[in-house]
């Protein structure tokens, strides 16, 4: 009898990057790769059973037919964006749509460039990434470029840096590569961007790695647009020193299914965090907003605010996990997820999570699930506010609180933008 | 002045106080679980057919499937296989009254606290002693005979009245629901059955008093309440062990039926042995509690556990019904080397139904505590409405509080909230009730008892006298 | 009563009091009156033994026994009774049987038996007159939803029950109207009696027009600069704190 042996979706998806070349890698970077490849051999993708992966299916992502597609520029407007920024194409540097202006003293250029000509890259590139989380040790073994900033101590970076994603064609994979370090006393505000342009189904895996140093700054805006047929995974691993501030604020406007994993490992004492997210959803959307928090020292102070309204058949997951160590007295750690829907055919599934072994804490959680208030909006109709700008009034009240939290203007501005337009009026 | 660790030193070298053993004569099966044992089991309860192939369809489950490990709990797995399945004392003949129980028993009574007589008499409890598996004596049988109530042992309404149990039993907890719950079906020996006819409303509190008394024997229970339409039922269940240096084995399955318009209590106070304060022995407790509602019907479930080395439960309600509800309220206190993963589950099915999850979690030692709760509102479900506040109180530096609320819902009428918050007993409460005299034992307890008032104002007011007499044990010594 | 020597106390290694020197007989009211971060809370705190402040140096008697060697209970149960600034918060105890539980843990220390619940249901009625205090209060958690007055009402409603021989009023008309004001200063006024004594601490003259003192300390920087009669509280109303500063020499 003839025994047909069929590859694996693991093996079958590992196929897309057969064909990359990485010879401009030098040694270290090269190893670096080797090493993930002999990790992901005792890996498997997620199943209905993985507790981590619970509310997300991968299937029709790791069945798709992808292929890396370098293009020097794309016909998307750039204007109106910011002076200081680093593009990429399906994951491969554009150098004409790139601007870098920075001062001394700050390092921001594609990863592709950082590998040859910056040493200390060495010292912190892939010393992050979750060796057990298959998506993150692929990235690692098959990364395409990406951007490097690197802020030396003290020094503050005024203007915000743009680092953009532009997927343009169909089915189109990418795996861009990130790396964020400041260093002591450093300040800087990094806008964090993928969209589709002309795209369809497209598979990005984006993993960046971030270093915050003792007492330095960092805010981050990650804004998700993407088309609607695009998927996307995207870790932030993040490490906070002693003193230091991390803010990052997510935002996903757009995508077929967005997986967004965020660890935050706080190392030093006195550190504070703050995490938010918005989440806008329409149709068969899906998106699934996973946060870690490690408290391992002392008085540290975490705050985390995800926000989502989601309307027509689509699907919010919340998952947030606090956890606080032995050692991690006085922490203070705050999470909250409020959810508004829309119609009667979404779903959402909120698991904010703490596990806590130290006594002298404050930490709380909460989740809320409710709809739209259907009396505020005929008072403002009544008013005679029209049902359009009463929806999107209502809808900026629900999402104050995060856009309040947004430290870079133009962001502000964008994602209110975002949700005057986003509601259709029936 | 008692530092903060000599009061927890203490708290946690608390002895426990009902650890005696009985000696009655029983019966036993030969350890190990196959086929032939749960025929053995069967044919010693003089079994219907139905209900063998009942218990073997069980077990051909069972025999499938892997035992859960997705709890916050770690302990060795128990050798099924070195289990006596079946454990009866050796009937002497039939009782007509208490006089007649084996006298050693009533002793056991007696050191418990509890006189069988004396509570009929003062309180009105009919009560439903369960000694190993099998009921012994069951008072007051008469009296809700004549209202139409069948409050019997399992065993007695499989013989009695097959219809009811042949009609109910696995329709809430089928048997393929999960690990223990698969197991209980297929070896379970003995429990209580209640079944109370349309319109009634029982006019007691109806209670059993498990013990776990034979080495090596695991314990098994099966409960099936039925509440038909318009009825109403308040159930206690208490519980203490003996005890023992192996681990035991619980894994009860509990099912509650409210037909319309009914409504079930019931309530819980677990104390089994939690092992010794080196984490030693201790029974692991795995339970399936879950009960449905049809329509306008209600389902509450109150519980105060301080006992077992593993607690693994999430008593529940399947809301199926339109406008039914279900309420949970728990105290959970964990000392020691105890080990914690309990929650509930509320499915909302039936449209404007609610559900209320009041979770009270008390670490100490070096125990972990965990809270794991299920709020599932389906499409159809809608306007319902769900309330759950988790909090947890932390006595101590080396234990461990978790919360981890899974929360699906699937409509946009429905309403859901979820608080939860962790601290310790404030330094500025505890002196402030020294600053008016107490010492540190009185205001932990003080405190403890407030913090936990939510859950305790639930319980019937006998039982809530011995709930709180419980938390302070528990705690005891804290403080001295 | 008691007696208070030369005492030091820190907090975190802060010195705050340096050097407090008091005395108190049966049967008097002693007003301490000071600006803000003189010192007069602490000293409060470190009378009824808050395990947070140090102290260095000195000591108090209270009838003859070491009052710092004792447990915050023990002094309670010596008739030491401090009415707090800010009253804290127990859910879910209910202020009758918070109170209970004090008594019955005192009169155990004194070896005496437990109070009988009609004995001391007639004195909550009783004594919750005194302070206008709504019957309803009585059965709620201690201080839980309480209003600022309610919160200091309770405190001296409180203090009738447990019958201190010294009372120390932590500010207890701050955040207080004329109203409440009143009825605190009434209470605290109806129970005074020969054998006991109170310490009240003060930022401003206000409440000494009700609860009128025998002697007024004036605390600067951890220290007693003045004392005098219940003129000098008037002094001090009308011409502030600077000219004690000028007067004693301390610097600011």
């Amino acid at each position: 009898m003839e025994q047909v042996i069929k590859p694996s979706i693991k093996e079958d998806f590992l196929r897309h990057f057969d064909f990359l070349d990485f010879s401009f890698d030098q040694e270290f970077y090269k190893n670096q790769r080797k090493e993930a490849k002999a990790l992901i051999q005792n890996l498997d993708f997620p199943t209905s059973k993985t507790e981590y992966w619970k509310y997300t299916r991968l299937n029709k992502v790791l069945k798709g037919k992808y292929s890396f597609k370098e293009l020097e520029s794309t016909p998307y407007d750039l204007q109106g964006l910011a002076q200081n920024r680093l593009v990429f194409v399906n994951g491969y540097f554009s150098e004409s749509l790139s601007k870098v202006n920075v001062g001394e003293g700050v390092y921001f250029a594609p990863l592709s460039q950082a590998k040859q000509e910056n040493k200390e890259l060495q010292n912190s590139f892939g010393k992050l990434y979750k060796q057990d989380e298959i998506f993150a040790v692929m990235n690692q073994a098959y990364h395409q470029d990406g951007a490097v900033l690197m802020v030396k101590k003290g020094k503050v970076v005024e203007e915000e840096l743009l680092i953009l994603n532009i997927i343009d064609g169909e089915n189109i994979i990418s795996q861009p590569r990130n790396l964020i370090h400041l260093s002591e006393n450093a300040q800087a505000k990094v806008i964090l961007k993928t969209i589709g342009y002309n795209s369809s189904a497209s598979f990005t895996n984006m993993l960046t790695e971030v270093f915050v140093d003792t007492s330095a700054n960092l805010e981050i805006a990650k804004i998700q647009e993407e088309s609607k047929t695009a998927y996307q995974i995207a870790t932030e691993q993040v490490k906070q020193e002693a003193n230091s501030f991390f803010k990052i604020n997510t935002f996903t406007f757009n995508g077929a299914l967005v997986r967004n994993n965020l660890n935050i490992d706080l190392l030093g004492q006195h550190t504070e965090s703050w995490l938010s997210g918005l989440y806008l959803l329409k149709e068969k959307q899906h998106v699934d907003n996973h946060t870690y928090v490690l408290h391992r020292e002392p008085n540290c102070e975490s705050n985390e605010l995800y926000k989502g309204i989601l309307d027509d058949q689509s699907t919010g997951v919340f998952n947030g996990k606090v956890f606080v160590h032995r050692e991690a007295q006085k922490t203070n750690a705050y999470q909250s997820n409020a959810n508004m829907l829309m119609t009667d055919d979404v779903t959402i599934n909120s698991k904010p999570e703490l596990e806590i072994y130290a006594d002298d804490v404050k930490c709380s959680h909460g989740s809320t699930t409710g709809q739209l208030d259907e009396e505020a909006l005929f008072y403002l109709r009544s008013r005679g506010i029209g049902y359009k700008t009463a929806m999107a009034t209502l809808l900026k009240a629900f999402s104050a609180d995060v856009i309040d939290q947004i430290g870079i203007e133009s962001v502000q501005l964008e994602v209110e933008e975002f949700i005057n337009k986003s509601f259709k009026g029936v | 002045m008692a530092s903060e660790e000599e009061l927890l030193e203490e708290i946690t070298s608390s002895e426990y106080k009902y650890g005696f053993v009985t000696d009655i004569e029983s019966d036993k099966a030969p350890k190990g679980l196959n086929e032939d044992i749960i025929r053995f089991i069967s044919a010693k309860k003089n079994e219907p057919e139905w209900m063998l192939d009942y218990r073997l369809k069980a077990y051909r489950i069972w025999k499938k499937m892997i035992e859960p490990e997705w709890a916050h709990l770690k302990y060795p797995k128990p050798d099924f296989q070195d289990i006596h399945y079946y454990s009866a004392p050796k009937p002497k003949k039939q009782l007509d009254s208490l006089d007649e129980v084996d006298p050693e028993m009533l002793a056991t009574f007696e050191k418990l606290g509890i006189s069988l007589d004396e509570q009929k008499r003062l309180t009105g409890v009919a009560v439903d002693f369960v000694m190993d598996s099998v009921s012994v004596a069951t008072s007051f049988k008469e009296k809700l005979g004549e209202l139409g109530i069948i409050f019997c042992s399992f065993s007695e309404a499989v013989q009695e009245h097959p219809e009811l149990v042949k009609q109910y039993l696995g329709t809430v907890v089928p048997t393929s629901d999960n690990f223990y719950a698969a197991l209980n079906s297929a070896v379970f020996t003995d429990g209580s059955f209640c079944y109370i006819p349309k319109g009634v409303r029982c006019p007691m509190e109806l209670s059993t008093y498990f013990r776990i008394n034979e080495a090596n024997t695991g314990q098994f229970e099966r409960t099936l309440v039925i509440a038909d339409e318009g009825s109403y039922v308040s159930y206690l269940e208490g519980c203490t062990a003996p005890m023992r240096d192996e681990n035991q084995l619980h894994a009860a399955v509990v099912e509650l039926v409210a037909l319309n318009n009914a409504e079930i209590k019931y309530s819980t106070i677990q104390n089994w042995y939690p092992g010794s304060k080196e984490g030693k022995g201790g029974i692991y407790n795995f339970v399936t509690k879950r009960g449905l509602c049809l329509e306008n019907s209600k389902i509450s479930w109150t519980q105060v556990e301080t006992g077992s080395a593993v607690t693994w439960k999430y008593p529940g309600c399947v809301l199926k019904g339109d406008n039914s509800v279900g309420e949970f309220y728990s105290v959970a206190v964990t000392a020691n080397h105890q080990q914690a993963d309990t929650g509930s589950k509320m499915l909302h099915i039936g449209k404007n139904t609610k559900s209320t999850i009041i979770s009270k979690g008390i670490s100490a030692g070096q125990s972990n505590n965990s809270y794991r709760g299920l709020v599932k509102i389906n499409k159809n479900a809608t306007n319902s409405r769900n309330f759950t506040q988790c909090d947890s109180l932390l006595m101590g530096n080396n234990c461990g509080a978790h919360t981890f609320p899974y929360i699906e819902i699937s409509n946009k009428s429905s309403k859901v909230e979820h608080e939860a918050t962790t601290s310790k007993i404030g330094e500025d409460q505890i002196f402030y009730c020294k600053q008016r005299g107490m010492d540190e034992e009185t205001a932990i307890n003080l405190i403890v008892n407030g913090y936990c008032k939510e859950v305790l104002n639930q319980l019937p007011m006998e039982f809530a006298v011995e709930a709180q007499k419980l938390l302070e044990i528990s705690l005891e010594g804290s403080v001295g | 009563m008691i007696e208070i020597k030369n005492l030091h106390a820190s907090i975190d290694g802060t010195p705050i009091l340096n050097g407090i020197n008091l005395k108190v007989n049966a049967g008097e009211v002693h007003a301490i009156m000071g600006p803000n971060g003189s010192g007069k809370s602490t000293l409060s705190s470190v009378l009824a033994g808050r395990d947070e402040y140090e102290v260095t140096a000195g000591e108090v008697s209270f009838f003859g026994e070491d009052l710092l060697d004792m447990e915050p209970e023990d002094r309670a149960a010596a008739g030491l009774f401090l009415a707090f600034q800010y009253p804290v918060e127990i859910p879910g105890v209910s202020n009758v049987n918070f109170l209970k539980s004090a008594i019955n843990e005192i009169r155990k220390k004194k070896g005496l038996d437990a109070i009988s619940a009609k004995e001391f249901l007639q004195m909550v009625k009783e004594k919750s007159k005194l302070v206008e205090l709504d019957g309803k209060l009585a059965n709620r958690s201690v201080n839980e939803g309480f209003s600022g007055g309610e919160k200091k009402r309770n405190e001296i409603f409180q203090m009738a029950m447990l019958e201190p021989k010294l009372s120390i009023l932590d500010e207890t008309d701050s955040g207080l109207d004329i109203d409440a004001l009143r009825i605190v200063a009434n209470g605290v006024n109806e129970l005074k009696t020969e054998e006991n004594a109170s310490i009240v601490i003060t930022h401003y003259q206000r409440l000494l027009d009700y609860i009128v003192p025998d002697f007024v300390h004036v605390l600067y920087k951890g220290k007693i600069v003045k004392t005098g009669g219940k003129e000098l509280a008037l002094e001090l109303e009308e011409k502030g704190y600077d000219w004690i500063k000028e007067e004693t020499g301390v610097s600011a």
